[in-house]
C-alpha cells in the first residue's frame, strides 16, 4: 500500500512537532558559499552548536568564477561568501572540497559522485535544485537559511509531508530524446505549478531504463515543476554506480544497505494523490522558446502564438516571453541563431552529458560568432574528461574548457551573456535576466546545445547537419 | 533568543502600507554584515538623503523616536523578499515589537523566528495609537504585554491581540524553532540511537583516508 515517499518518510519521522509537522531525522547536509555561509554565520550568531558535523559537507561552486586559474578572490563580490564558507567549515570541522581540490563542484553534482548521497537518504542544502539527488532516491530537497540552520542545530526538520504525485514515461525514448527533454516535455505539458505541495516520483518503463546520471537531469527539474523534491526508486543500476564511491558503506555495511535500498519502491497497489503517464516514444527533442521552463515546444514545432494560450494571464506571459526573447510565432526555433552556448550546471554537467556533447563537436568547429563553453560540473568531472581527451574535442572546436562552477547557470559570478545575446543552455532555469541582464536563454539538452554551438543555429540533431 | 515578555515606551509611528523588506534593508547591505551592524542601515533609502546626511523630517530620525521600541505600521508591512536580515534590521535599530494590521507571512514567521513580536490590531486602533502619540510625542509611552495580550495605548485604552498559544509561549520563553524542537532533545537522541543500528551506512561517513 505505501509508496515510496510514505517509506522515505516514515524512516525518517522521529515525532509529531505538531500544528501538522512532523520532526524529520536529516541524514545529509550540504552547504555551499551562498546560503551555507550564510547559515554557518546565522548560527554562530544565534549561540547554537552543531549537532552532527560529519553529516555535513562543503563545497564553493555558485559565486566563484570559472575561468583558468581562477581562485576565490578573482570575483570580488563572491569572496566574502568563500571566506565565510571556509572560516566555518574549519571552526565545525565539515569536511570542505575547496576550490582547487579533489572533490570540489557544483554541490549537486558533487554530492552524488562523492557517495555522500545515497538512496534512501534525507539530503538537504540551501538551494532548490537539491532536488537532483532523488536520482539515487534519496528524499533529497531545498531549504532556506532558517531551515539549514535549524538542521545543522538538531539534525532535524519540522516539515508538512507532501502529497505524492507519480509522472510515468511509458514505452522508450526516441534516438536522440534524452532526460532533459523528457522532463521538459513534462513539465510543458502539465506546466510549472502542478508539482506544488507534491512529492514526485518518476517512474515507468522508460525511466527503469535510464543511466544512473541521467536520473539526475531528471530530477533536477522536478523543482522547475514546482516540486521541493522528485525521486526514482533506487535499482541495481543505482547500486552498482554507487559501490566503491569515496562515502558510501563498505564490506557488511554495505551489505546491509543494498539489503534495504531494495525495499525502496512504491508498493504495487499503492495510491498516489496525482498520478500521469506520458508516452515516451512521442517526445522529440525540446527546446525552450520563453521565459519559463513550460515555455517548450519540440524543436521542428511552431513557436506558439498567445492567441494559443488557454488563459489570459498566459496570453500575457507568451506574448512579454515573446518580445524578450525576441521571436516570432508560427515558425519553428530550429534556424534561429544563436550567440552563446553553455554547456554546464547541476543539471547537465556530468562525465556523460560531456561525451554527448562532444560527440556533436567532433572534427568540427564552433560555428563564427558563437562564444561557446564547457563547464564541467566537477573537478572528478573535468580530470575524467580530461582523461579521455574530451577537453581536446572541445578545445579543438573553438570551445572555453573551464573550471567547475555554476557559470552562466546563475551569473552571479561574474561570468554573463550579454544583453540581448541568444544562448542555448544545458541548465534548468531560462527566467528574464538569468544568465544576465536582458540575456535570452533556450535550455535544451547537451548534444542540442553542442550542436547549435557548431551550426550557429538551433539544430534538429535528428537530421544531419 | 531573547525572551520577550512586555515592552513600554515611545511608538514610532510609520503608517504606510506595504512598506517593503528592500526599504527595510538593501539587499547589499545582507552580504557580509552581522545582525548587529545591520541596523545602523534600517529603512537607509529614508533615513538619509542623497548627500548621506540624515533626514530631519523621517520619523525614526525625530529625538523622540530614536530609540524606539515599538513600530506602528501600516498593512501588508514586511512584504516583498524573504530576507531574514529585515527583522535584524529592525532589531539593529532597537525594535522589540510592531504593531500593524498585516504583515506579509514570509516576514511574521522570520519575526517570530528572532523574538521580534508582530501584533495585529485593526488598522483604525493602530491609526487611533498613532494620533495619540503624535499629540504629545515626547510623553507618550504604549506597552505592549505579551503575557496579558494586550496594547496599552498612550490614553490607558487596552486592545486585546491575538496569538497562537505555542507561538506566545515559545517567545516567553525565549525559545526560536530551533529552541523548541530542543524541547524534544531526547526524543531525536533516543531516536537517532535506535537509527545508528539500524541503519548504520546512514552514519558511518568517516573520510576514506581515515577509515
Ligand atoms: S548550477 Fe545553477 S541550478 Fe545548479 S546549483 Fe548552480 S546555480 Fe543552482
Amino acid at each position: 500500500m505505501p509508496t515510496l515517499l510514505d517509506k522515505l518518510w516514515q524512516a525518517h519521522r522521529v515525532a509529531s512537532a505538531g500544528g501538522g509537522q512532523d520532526l524529520i531525522h536529516i541524514d545529509r547536509i550540504l552547504l555551499h558559499d551562498l546560503s551555507g555561509a550564510r547559515a554557518l554565520a546565522e548560527l554562530a550568531e544565534k549561540g547554537h552548536a552543531i549537532a552532527h558535523p560529519a553529516l555535513a559537507f562543503a563545497t564553493p561552486d555558485h559565486a566563484v568564477a570559472t575561468g583558468p586559474g581562477r581562485t576565490a578572490e578573482t570575483f570580488p563580490a563572491g569572496a566574502r561568501g568563500v571566506a565565510l564558507l571556509r572560516e566555518g567549515a574549519a571552526r565545525h570541522g565539515i569536511r570542505l572540497f575547496d576550490l582547487g581540490q579533489d572533490g570540489q563542484g557544483i554541490v549537486h553534482v558533487m554530492g552524488p559522485e562523492l557517495g555522500i548521497v545515497l538512496p534512501g537518504l534525507t539530503v538537504i542544502c540551501g538551494d532548490s535544485h537539491t532536488c537532483t539527488n532523488g536520482g539515487l532516491g534519496a528524499l533529497a530537497f531545498g531549504v532556506g537559511s532558517s531551515e539549514l540552520a535549524h538542521a545543522l542545530a538538531t539534525q532535524t526538520l519540522r516539515l508538512a509531508k507532501p502529497k505524492a504525485m507519480r509522472v510515468r514515461f511509458e514505452g522508450a525514448f526516441p534516438l536522440g530524446t534524452t532526460a532533459k527533454d523528457a522532463v521538459l516535455a513534462a513539465i510543458g505539458r502539465l506546466g510549472t505549478g502542478a508539482g506544488a505541495g507534491f512529492a514526485i516520483e518518476w517512474a515507468g518503463s522508460a525511466v527503469r531504463a535510464l543511466e544512473v546520471e541521467q536520473r539526475l537531469t531528471l530530477c533536477n527539474l522536478s523543482i522547475e515543476m514546482g516540486a521541493r523534491m522528485g525521486f526514482i526508486a533506487p535499482d541495481e543500476r543505482v547500486f552498482a554506480w554507487i559501490a566503491g564511491r569515496d562515502y558510501a558503506p563498505r564490506g557488511a555495511a554495505w551489505e546491509a544497505a543494498v539489503a534495504a535500498w531494495r525495499g525502496l519502491a512504491s508498493d504495487e497497489d499503492a495510491a498516489f494523490d496525482a498520478d500521469h503517464v506520458i508516452d515516451a516514444g512521442a517526445i522529440a527533442p525540446q527546446v525552450t522558446w520563453g521565459t519559463s521552463p513550460e515555455h517548450v515546444i519540440a524543436v521542428d514545432a511552431p513557436i506558439p502564438a498567445p492567441e494559443a494560450a488557454p488563459d489570459p494571464a498566459r496570453r500575457k506571459a507568451w506574448a512579454d516571453a515573446l518580445a524578450y526573447q525576441g521571436l516570432e510565432p508560427g515558425r519553428p526555433l530550429a534556424g534561429t541563431r544563436v550567440d552563446w552556448v553553455f554547456i554546464g550546471s547541476c543539471t547537465n554537467a556530468r562525465l556523460s552529458d560531456l561525451r554527448e556533447a562532444a560527440r556533436m563537436v567532433r572534427g568540427r568547429r564552433v560555428a563564427p560568432g558563437v562564444t561557446a563553453w564547457v563547464v564541467p560540473g566537477s573537478v572528478r568531472v573535468k580530470r575524467a574528461a580530461e582523461e579521455e581527451g574530451l577537453d581536446r574535442v572541445f578545445r579543438d572546436a573553438g570551445f572555453d574548457w573551464r573550471e567547475p562552477g555554476c557559470s552562466l547557470c546563475v551569473a552571479a559570478n561574474g561570468e554573463a551573456v550579454p544583453p540581448g545575446a541568444r544562448c542555448v543552455s544545458t541548465s534548468n532555469r531560462n527566467f528574464v535576466g538569468r544568465q544576465g541582464k536582458g540575456a535570452r536563454t533556450h535550455l535544451a539538452s547537451p548534444a542540442m546545445a553542442a550542436a547549435a554551438a557548431v551550426t550557429g543555429r538551433i539544430t534538429d540533431i535528428r537530421r544531419p547537419f | 533568543m531573547q525572551p520577550f515578555t512586555a515592552v513600554t515606551g515611545p511608538a514610532a509611528p510609520l503608517l504606510r502600507p506595504n512598506i517593503d523588506t528592500d526599504v527595510i534593508i538593501r539587499v547589499e547591505r545582507l552580504v557580509g554584515t552581522t545582525r548587529a551592524s545591520m541596523g545602523a542601515h534600517a529603512f537607509e533609502v529614508w533615513r538619509f538623503r542623497a548627500d548621506g546626511s540624515e533626514d530631519p523630517a523621517f520619523v525614526l530620525n525625530r529625538p523622540e523616536f530614536r530609540a524606539a521600541p515599538i513600530l506602528l505600521a501600516g498593512p501588508n508591512f514586511g512584504c516583498g523578499s524573504s530576507r531574514e536580515g529585515a527583522v535584524w534590521a529592525l532589531q539593529g535599530m532597537g525594535v522589540r515589537a510592531v504593531i500593524a494590521p498585516s504583515y506579509s507571512d514570509i516576514f511574521r514567521n522570520n519575526a517570530l523566528q528572532n523574538g521580534l513580536l508582530p501584533v495585529v490590531l485593526d488598522e483604525a486602533v493602530v491609526r487611533e495609537i498613532a494620533a495619540q502619540v503624535e499629540a504629545a510625542p515626547d510623553r507618550a509611552r504604549v506597552t505592549v504585554d505579551l503575557e496579558r495580550e494586550v496594547v496599552i495605548a498612550p490614553d490607558g485604552t487596552r486592545h486585546r491581540f491575538a496569538i497562537d498559544p505555542a507561538r506566545r509561549e515559545a517567545l516567553l520563553a525565549g525559545l526560536d524553532d530551533v529552541g523548541l524542537t530542543l524541547r524534544q532533545a531526547d526524543a531525536i537522541a533516543a531516536w537517532q540511537q535506535a537509527d545508528r543500528a539500524a541503519r548504520p551506512w546512514a552514519w558511518q561517513v568517516a573520510a576514506p583516508e581515515r577509515r
